[in-house]
């Protein structure tokens, strides 16, 4: 079971981007939730959500001992480092979470996500870079499904930036 | 069956509507539950039905009553200081026997209270919020899934019985996502509503839906009818989830997003060789006391775990009638209870520190 935490800033896709791992597990045949904080957010505060992938019912769509963390901002993995589960997994952009985890348990990979989506002409594709390193540290889906995973969350109108977010993808993926 | 497909809380809860022949809903937004107005908003329009958003959450019960009036399946939905607005034109349907959904998202209160999730309506949804004495038949689902099943029946339940029917949920379960399985075909039931206030041309003496009764003996026989009805449901429409009750050394008891919450507690109390119960009332109203009965003995005690001051905890303990303890543990303000908390108490129920 993959307990997942993905916070940052509102307006980084936060939201979006655990939508896409859960349509991806919901696509190889998993059981998913995803729970979205929805207090008062707005764009600049900050927003998060709890994704859970499992061969088993699921439970409480609430996480309290995530394996898995991505995070977009600082105050994000300040926020949640503490809970990650022993050998858990930290994926991060480099840029956006400058101070790095203190606990030597985990594994954390920092990817300068947000540049190489600058680079490649969609600064909203950062995300979509995590998920990469995220999907290929763990297994947790295929790219395959990451891309039915687009084509069900995106709509339809945006359907022609599939190429390039697989693309953004594939470079987290090798990171 | 077909597809699973994700889909948010709210917007299965409108879909599930729509699949039930539900072609008139009025409303107004409030969060958690707005996306259900969304949905029903882009749909209506799309099949020919109706949607309307009232210029407040008085005139959409009213406006609920006049659809259910004429005999045609109809919704509403708000959240709690809503449904506090809407208890007036509630007690009038329930007094006129008008088949209608009231879809309550609950948020943490008293007052304005704020946007996250809570259990603090029961008593206004269970225990009647409006005046007189009547009961509305009150659902509490837990999952996406049962959002669904649950809506498509709480359509048919309010014809079967001529009475309003509430989905019960709160904020998290609006606003979650999860796989949900739609069915080819809903098994809608057609009631007779030859009842309804439909125009008769003349053919038939006319029909009236009313909440007035001003003979004190007209009342009494209204109400007896009420209450007869009533019992017909308590007997026919009772339903609760078991799960681990068979031997179990404490019985939690818990609805909605809480009782997921309790099916990870079993799981780390079997760890520690504790084992945990749950009873999960599916109808809060009626109240599913026959399975306390079952389980009255249970050798630790109840525990019942909500998001609320202690609410549902008063039926719970109607229900054992003394026979056992009943332990209380429950998160405000638009906390959850905590796998962790929760297990702890069970622990020292269970006197295994």
């Amino acid at each position: 079971m993959q307990q997942i935490i993905i916070s940052g800033f509102g307006g980084q896709g936060i939201l979006s981007m655990g939508r896409l791992l859960a349509a991806g597990g919901l696509h190889e045949g998993h059981n998913v939730s995803w729970l979205p904080s929805y207090g008062p957010e707005m764009r600049g505060g900050t927003a998060n959500c709890h994704v859970i992938i499992s061969n088993e019912e699921i439970g409480s769509p609430i996480i309290s001992c995530p394996n898995a963390l991505i995070v977009m901002n600082q105050p994000s993995l300040d926020k949640f480092e503490n809970m990650v589960e022993e050998n858990g997994i930290i994926v991060m952009d480099s840029a956006l979470v400058p101070i790095k985890p203190k606990r030597k348990d985990l594994r954390s990979f920092s990817l300068p996500a947000t540049e190489k989506a600058y680079e490649m002409g969609h600064p909203a594709f950062a995300g979509v870079i995590l998920l990469g390193k995220f999907i290929a540290e763990t297994g947790i889906i295929s790219s395959k499904s990451f891309e039915e995973a687009l084509r069900t969350v995106l709509s339809p109108s945006k359907h022609n930036l599939i190429p390039d977010e697989m693309k953004a993808l594939e470079f987290g993926m090798s990171y | 069956m077909g597809k699973r497909i994700l889909m948010k809380g709210n917007e299965v809860i409108a879909e599930a509507a729509l699949r039930a022949g539900c072609r008139h809903f009025f409303g107004y937004p409030i969060t958690p539950q707005t996306e259900i107005s969304h949905y029903m908003a882009r749909k209506m329009e799309e099949i020919g039905g109706v949607f309307l958003q009232a210029e407040s959450e008085v005139a959409a019960i009213n406006m609920v009553y006049g659809a259910a009036s004429a005999g045609v399946r109809v919704m509403t939905s708000s959240s709690s200081p809503g449904i506090s607005l809407k208890q007036e034109g509630i007690s009038y349907s329930a007094c006129a026997e008008l088949p209608m959904v009231i879809v309550d998202i609950v948020r943490c209160g008293p007052g304005l209270g704020g946007i996250l999730p809570a259990q603090c309506d029961y008593f206004q949804v269970v225990k009647g919020g409006g005046h007189g004495d009547y009961n509305l038949i009150v659902l509490a689902p837990a999952s996406v899934q049962e959002l669904y099943e649950l809506t498509v029946e709480a359509f048919n339940l309010a014809d079967r019985y001529r009475n309003p029917v509430v989905i019960l949920g709160d904020g998290y379960l609006g606003q979650m996502m999860e796989a949900v399985e739609f069915r080819d075909e809903e098994p809608i039931e057609k009631g007779n509503k030859d009842w309804a206030t439909t125009g008769h041309g003349g053919k038939r003496i006319h029909n009236v839906t009313t909440s007035i009764y001003i003979d004190p003996n007209v009342l009494e026989a209204h109400n007896r009818k009420l209450q007869e009805k009533y019992k017909k449901v308590k007997e026919n429409e009772t339903r609760a989830e078991v799960v681990n009750c068979d031997g179990a050394d404490v019985i939690v008891v818990a609805y909605g997003t809480v009782a997921r919450v309790v099916k990870n507690v079993i799981k780390d109390a079997e760890k520690l060789g504790i084992k945990v119960g749950l009873i999960r009332p599916i109808t809060l109203w009626p109240f599913p006391t026959e399975v306390f009965d079952k389980y009255a003995g249970v050798p630790k005690g109840f525990l019942t775990v909500e998001m609320s001051s202690g609410q549902m905890v008063e039926d719970v303990r109607l229900a054992l009638n003394g026979r056992n303890r009943v332990e209380f543990h429950g998160r405000m303000g638009g906390n959850v209870p905590t796998q962790k908390d929760i297990l702890d108490i069970v622990r020292q129920m269970a006197d295994k520190q």
